[in-house]
């Protein structure tokens, strides 16, 4: 038998993710790596080559007659109902019947004895199409008036209208920021075994298993008792395995109970980038009224996105931009509106940051009209519109949320401070003085982040805690891995709460069977909910076993302490599988179902009112840039960063959160394009000729702190704060870094206005628009 | 000698052999499908993302050497006598980790793990041949590896440390470099090889004679050499690739020998076989150098191939139509010479029949008063296709510019000269103005295309702008003109 204490080659400060070893020997298993039984079939999509189209006759006898093919599957075979819209908006179907909506559109999947098979087949199909005019973009949506796919919000505070027309100084203006891609390195796929009765089991690669179970039930017409879904782990996720998998999840399983086989179902990277939805793009327009220290008077601003053909999660997304439309600064008078289009293209959806990025960065937008049409540094202004503290009249959101948690402002001058941003920011403008070919950028950017979802019922999680008789410990929660190390942190809050050592935990893998009803694994809300579902069963189990060892050796309940694997009970100690042992001898109940859901919080979307948020999450950047004026090409210099993570769970995990936030948030702002031509197909869907960053990318000198004062005020676990999305909107300070450069060419004095991303072609054309206007 | 009918190599430490092999199968689908070797990831199946990154040792002249590459676009024909070297061949007895993982694990350098084993592996490649490596030297090992959780400063941080937890001396493969190789020696039995699965036909000619007589008797066939183009024409757009007649292990087209009327490079020789001797003769080369591709496919593609596809973007073209190369056309038993600049007829055409193929590639011998220059331009710097490449070869004698070959990718249907511009600087003085003058030109000698990597006004503008930066950087101005890498 293992001795458990002699365990500890995983210290209990900040272990290693938990599959570290998996990892770098490639033995973590990802759902395409499970040995495939005998007779397992593969599925392939067959898609749209049309962005908008009728479908006058779909003729798939090639198709079935192909090498190898078992059988196809069209929305006329689905028993259930032939949808997954994950809000209830009835308008995603799995697979097109009378019409086409996006270029890539899923029309029906083809069955065969291997996967290049099917591949091979799903090419054969003859579909006669009658072309629609497709809108493509933001723009024709909004001059065709095609509608919404979901209803719009408005955020009013004050008296935008009056006030702008009165504000000292007023700027009108307009920014464009690009979609994104998740390129996570495993793509989307769905393995299915069928059982008996009605039973299926669907090994995924899904944020959301709760979700992909009540969608294959819902598609097959069968039951959530009839569905498991069961996530080992994710080869990144992003956001965009959070709706997306559903579509996947069913057709395996449609196939699996239709052949009664092991059907498996993974697109080719191209099909999976295509088919799947990505962040929104915006076009925002606003008007900003200020005065002469560049603090904001008023603002209006409106935010419309290309939703793409279906609703998905674009409500809550295109909501949370205008939630972060404030970013860290206080607007006294405002109006946010959210423009939901309706586009032919793919149905665009979660990630990281959920909205939020696109409404952050249309904020330092504003702060940076405003800087440079005062000739001022960015900085000031920033700091001149921070959010005040509660009862100083500068402290309410435009949603009404009072900020009563602001650390932005000692957040910022710390900063400040270890980056020598001062010093720095002159020698840049020295250099550039000196008007030569590389100029530079230096820019300090602030985030504010609302955590929990907007949906208030998905404040909820469950988890399950067995202490087995040899005092081993089962750990299973709602949420799922993607590499966040969310296993094992909440792990270590077991072992925690146990006072045993993080090597006694055994995380499992998530599945519907042990948790029932959960949240997509997203909103950063992985640890905060889960943490404390896992604590509450802990708790449980320990309160039994305190009254358990305080009857059996007479002490009183405050004389026991669980810790380094021991139990002190009074003058007495053993070992916590002793106490256990002798627990379960007494029949003490060893396994604990553990709930938790967020407090406070609520929220009136119609009044556009409440507290959509329990807390708030803060961080800052310095990025420093150099381009070159000739070609537009870039290079990060440093950056450094301070993210406020609350009382950290894990340092080294949270720190490394915060690092490959940014990077994402950089590739967004910098080469990361989506593409699209003019009959409505993407063109960059693949790493190819979609480039994320590269080990070569990222900033030469790059520090990154945690906020190690910083505790969350609210009882959060551990005191600690969400850690995912909130520091890639720390990527914003490259942007502003290279748009400083860019304003070099002309003095300072006309704020380039780059749009996002800012490729070097940007950079280029943005510098030479410049130069015309100081000529 | 009758031909064999079977490949043999090394997986591992496990000796297979194979008949069975289509003309399109790839390395990474035996791994994962046949074997269930499933260390080794599938992100994008074209060689861009570097999970599929395993090592294949072969015999060179040089001796056994390793070199990443991607599984997902190597032709599994292509293995014999090769050493595959998996992830799950890394950790010593009872699973102790090799120094690589040790240090990844120990630095943090995984998050959700999906990258993480071609990252090791590149890792592992580049210990061996330098187990003290700066930041540098680890990005440019790491060009061909995306990691979309980390933001790749632990994996850097990790790299920097792989030296405290073993020295390369002590490592597997090094240890058994000599029977490794008498193992490989043995499989080389200098025999044509043909291959079949069903319909599917893949043949490896003996040496560069049999490839000559192999073409005539096939002459539609698909010539391959590094499959980094070819391979995606498998895994992208499942295309019938049979009978495929691979080149990459004839060393004698391998070879890259410089001489004294320059530099004559096998048809064969990967980006990685020709560096050293292509950047020493040209040293405006290095930099440019480190833009094409990743490492993996450096280590896959050849100069040949590069050519000989015909791609209007190739990095190649332009730099060897300034340098005045030409390249050795082969048929049967018959060569010609043809300068590079006219082998690109039209898109999509070239001057080549079918059963003829590229067998050298020659560049002159640096010459003096030359001013070289060579640029590409893409959205991202590393590891992409270019928006424009440039390449300029000005003969500026006494402060005038005796003649002047520059020759643009990205720009045309084809990689092509700048005719105009050239004409315009012909006789005049080496100055800004001048080239700033010729620069003007160009929209008479290009009409770009708009497309996803840039628009038209782009390319013009970068292109334009390129005139200066020659000159700027050849000016002795103590401020930099261009973004050093390191």
């Amino acid at each position: 038998m293992k001795d458990f204490t002699e365990e500890t080659a995983l210290t209990q400060t900040d272990p290693r993710h938990d599959s570290a070893v998996k990892h770098v020997t490639g033995r973590a298993e990802y759902a395409d790596d499970i040995p495939e039984p005998v007779g397992t079939l593969h599925a392939y999509l067959g898609l749209s080559t049309r962005a908008h189209a009728r479908i006058r006759a779909i003729d798939l006898t090639r198709v079935r007659g192909a090498a190898g093919v078992v059988g196809v599957l069209s929305a006329a075979d689905i028993p259930g109902i032939n949808d997954v819209s994950p809000t209830g908006r009835d308008d995603e179907a799995i697979f097109a019947t009378d019409k086409v909506e996006f270029w890539g559109q899923p029309i029906f999947a083809v069955v065969a004895e291997s996967r290049d098979a099917a591949r091979r087949a799903a090419r054969l199909a003859e579909i006669d199409y009658e072309d629609l005019p497709p809108l493509l973009d933001i723009d024709a949506a909004r001059a065709a008036g095609d509608g919404y796919v979901t209803p719009p919000l408005t955020l009013e505070r004050g008296e935008p209208g009056p006030a702008l027309a009165a504000a000292p100084h007023r700027i009108r203006g307009r920014m464009r920021v690009g979609g994104q891609d998740h390129m996570y390195l495993e793509g989307h796929i769905a393995f299915a075994l069928p059982g008996e009765d009605d039973d299926v089991l669907v090994h995924s690669s899904t944020q959301h298993p709760s979700e992909a179970q009540h969608m294959v039930a819902r598609v097959l017409g069968i039951r959530s008792n009839d569905v498991t879904v069961n996530v080992r782990r994710m080869g990144g996720g992003f956001g965009g395995k959070e709706t997306q998998m559903n579509l996947f999840c069913a057709v395996a399983a449609l196939a699996a109970k239709r052949w009664n086989r092991p059907v498996k179902l993974r697109p080719d990277r191209d099909d999976d980038m295509q088919a799947t939805g990505k962040r929104h793009d915006f076009v925002i327009d606003y008007d900003v009224g200020f005065d002469e220290t560049g603090r904001i008077t008023a603002l209006d601003g409106e935010f419309a996105a290309r939703c793409g053909f279906s609703s998905d999660l674009s409500g809550p997304v295109t909501d949370r931009a205008l939630f972060h439309a404030d970013n860290a600064y206080f607007y006294p008078n405002v109006r946010l509106r959210s423009h939901p289009l309706r586009t032919n293209t793919v149905s665009n959806t979660a990630f990281r940051g959920f909205g939020g990025p696109q409404g952050v960065i249309a904020a330092e937008r504003i702060i940076e009209e405003i800087a440079y049409s005062l000739g001022k540094d960015t900085l000031e202004v920033r700091r001149a519109n921070f959010y005040g503290q509660p009862g100083d009249g500068r402290d309410l959101t435009p949603y009404h949320q009072s900020v009563e948690d602001n650390v932005i402002g000692r957040i910022v001058d710390e900063l400040e401070a270890s980056s020598d941003y001062q010093a720095r920011r002159a020698a840049v403008l020295a250099h550039n003085a000196r008007g030569g070919v590389i100029r530079r950028g230096i820019a300090l950017t602030p985030v504010k982040f609302g955590i929990s979802f907007t949906a208030t019922w998905y404040n909820q999680a469950g988890a399950l805690v067995h202490v087995y008789n040899d005092g081993s410990i089962h750990l299973n929660h709602g949420g799922t891995e993607m590499g966040q190390g969310l296993n094992t942190k909440i792990a270590q809050i077991v072992a925690e709460a146990f006072g045993v050592e993080f090597g006694r935990v055994k995380i499992t893998r998530t599945t519907t069977e042990k948790v029932p009803n959960t949240s997509a694994t997203a909103a950063s809300s992985g640890s905060d909910l889960n943490g404390m579902a896992a604590l509450d069963a802990c708790q449980q189990i320990k309160a039994r076993l305190v009254d358990f060892a305080a009857e059996r050796w007479g002490v009183a309940p405050e004389a026991i302490r669980f810790e380094g694997g021991r139990v002190h009970v009074g003058d007495t100690t053993m070992r916590f599988e002793e106490l256990i042992g002798a627990a379960y001898m007494a029949r003490v109940q060893l396994s604990a179902a553990g709930f938790y859901k967020t407090p406070k919080i609520h929220w009136d979307r119609a009044a556009g009112k409440g507290r959509p948020f329990y807390y708030f999450a803060y961080g800052a950047s310095v990025s420093e840039v150099s381009i070159d004026t000739l070609t537009g090409e870039y290079r990060v210099e440093r950056t450094d960063i301070l993210h406020d993570v609350g009382r950290s769970l894990n340092a080294e995990l949270d720190i490394g959160q915060v690092g490959g936030a940014f990077v994402q948030g950089m590739g967004w702002l910098t080469t990361e394009e989506l593409w699209w031509d003019k009959a409505g197909q993407l063109r960059t869907h693949a790493p190819s000729t979609y480039k994320i960053p590269l080990a070569s990318d990222r900033p030469r000198v790059f520090n990154v702190a945690l906020a190690d004062w910083s505790e969350n005020r609210e009882p959060t676990i551990k005191r600690s704060k969400a850690v995912g999305e909130p520091p890639f909107m720390l990527g914003i300070s490259v942007f502003e870094a290279l748009s400083m450069a860019v304003a070099s060419v002309a003095d300072y004095r006309v704020c380039p206005r780059l749009d996002a991303p800012a490729t070097p072609e940007r950079v280029l054309m943005a510098v030479e628009r410049l130069r015309g206007a100081r000529a | 000698m009758q031909p064999r009918s079977e490949i043999r190599f090394l997986l591992n430490d496990t000796e297979v052999t194979t008949g069975a092999v289509g003309a399109g199968d790839t390395l990474l689908d035996m791994l994962r499908l046949e074997r269930r070797l499933t260390g080794t990831k599938e992100g994008c199946a074209e060689g861009d993302c570097g999970a599929c990154t395993v090592l294949v040792g072969r015999l060179s002249e040089a001796g056994l050497r390793y070199e990443p590459v991607n599984a997902c676009i190597r032709l599994a024909a292509s293995l014999d006598a090769c050493h595959v070297v998996t992830i799950e061949h890394l950790s010593g007895p009872g699973g102790r980790l090799h120094p690589v993982q040790q240090a990844m694990v120990e630095h943090h350098g995984s998050q959700c793990g999906f990258c993480t084993p071609g990252i090791v592996m590149s890792l592992y490649a580049l210990w061996m041949q330098n187990a003290d490596p700066d930041e540098t030297e680890i990005e440019t090992a790491l060009q061909g590896n995306l990691c979309r959780c980390t933001g790749y400063a632990p994996i850097i941080r990790a790299a920097r440390a792989v030296t405290r937890y073993g020295s390369p001396a002590e490592d597997a493969l090094n240890r058994e470099r000599a029977a490794v190789t008498a193992r490989l020696t043995a499989l080389r039995d200098g025999r044509r090889v043909e291959l079949r699965r069903g319909d599917s036909r893949a043949i490896l000619p003996a040496d560069i004679d049999d490839l000559a007589r192999v073409l005539s008797a096939h002459p539609q066939a698909t010539l391959v050499a590094g499959a980094t183009d070819v391979g995606l024409w498998v895994t992208k757009f499942l295309k019938d690739i049979s009978p495929v007649v691979l080149l990459g292990h004839l060393d004698a087209l391998r070879r890259v020998e410089r001489g004294p009327e320059g530099l004559r490079i096998g048809a064969g020789a990967s980006y990685s076989d020709s560096e050293a001797a292509l950047c020493d003769a040209y040293p405006h080369l290095r930099e440019f150098w480190s833009r094409i591709a990743g490492w993996q496919v450096r280590n896959m593609g050849t100069i040949g191939g590069n050519i000989a596809n015909g791609s209007p973007i190739g990095d190649m073209p332009p730099v060897l139509i300034a340098l005045g190369a030409e390249i050795v056309l082969r048929h049967g038993e018959n060569r010609r010479r043809l300068p590079i600049e006219d082998f690109f007829i039209e898109y999509g055409r070239q001057d080549i029949v079918p059963g003829e193929f590229i067998e050298e590639i020659h560049l002159p011998a640096p010459q003096p008063d030359r001013i070289h220059a060579a640029y590409k331009i893409s959205k991202r710097r590393d590891e992409d296709i270019s928006s424009v490449c440039a390449a300029f070869n000005l003969h500026v004698e006494a402060g005038r510019i005796v003649t002047a070959r520059i020759a643009m990718g990205g720009m045309a249907g084809t990689p092509k000269r700048a005719a105009a511009a050239e004409a315009v600087l012909r006789g005049q003085p080496w100055s800004e103005a001048a080239l700033v003058a010729a620069a003007e030109r160009l929209a008479e000698d290009f009409t770009p295309l708009a497309d996803w990597r840039a628009s038209a006004e782009y390319r013009l503008s970068v292109a334009r702008n390129l005139f200066r930066r020659v000159f700027l950087e050849h000016a002795g101005l103590a401020e930099p003109v261009r973004l050093a890498r390191a």
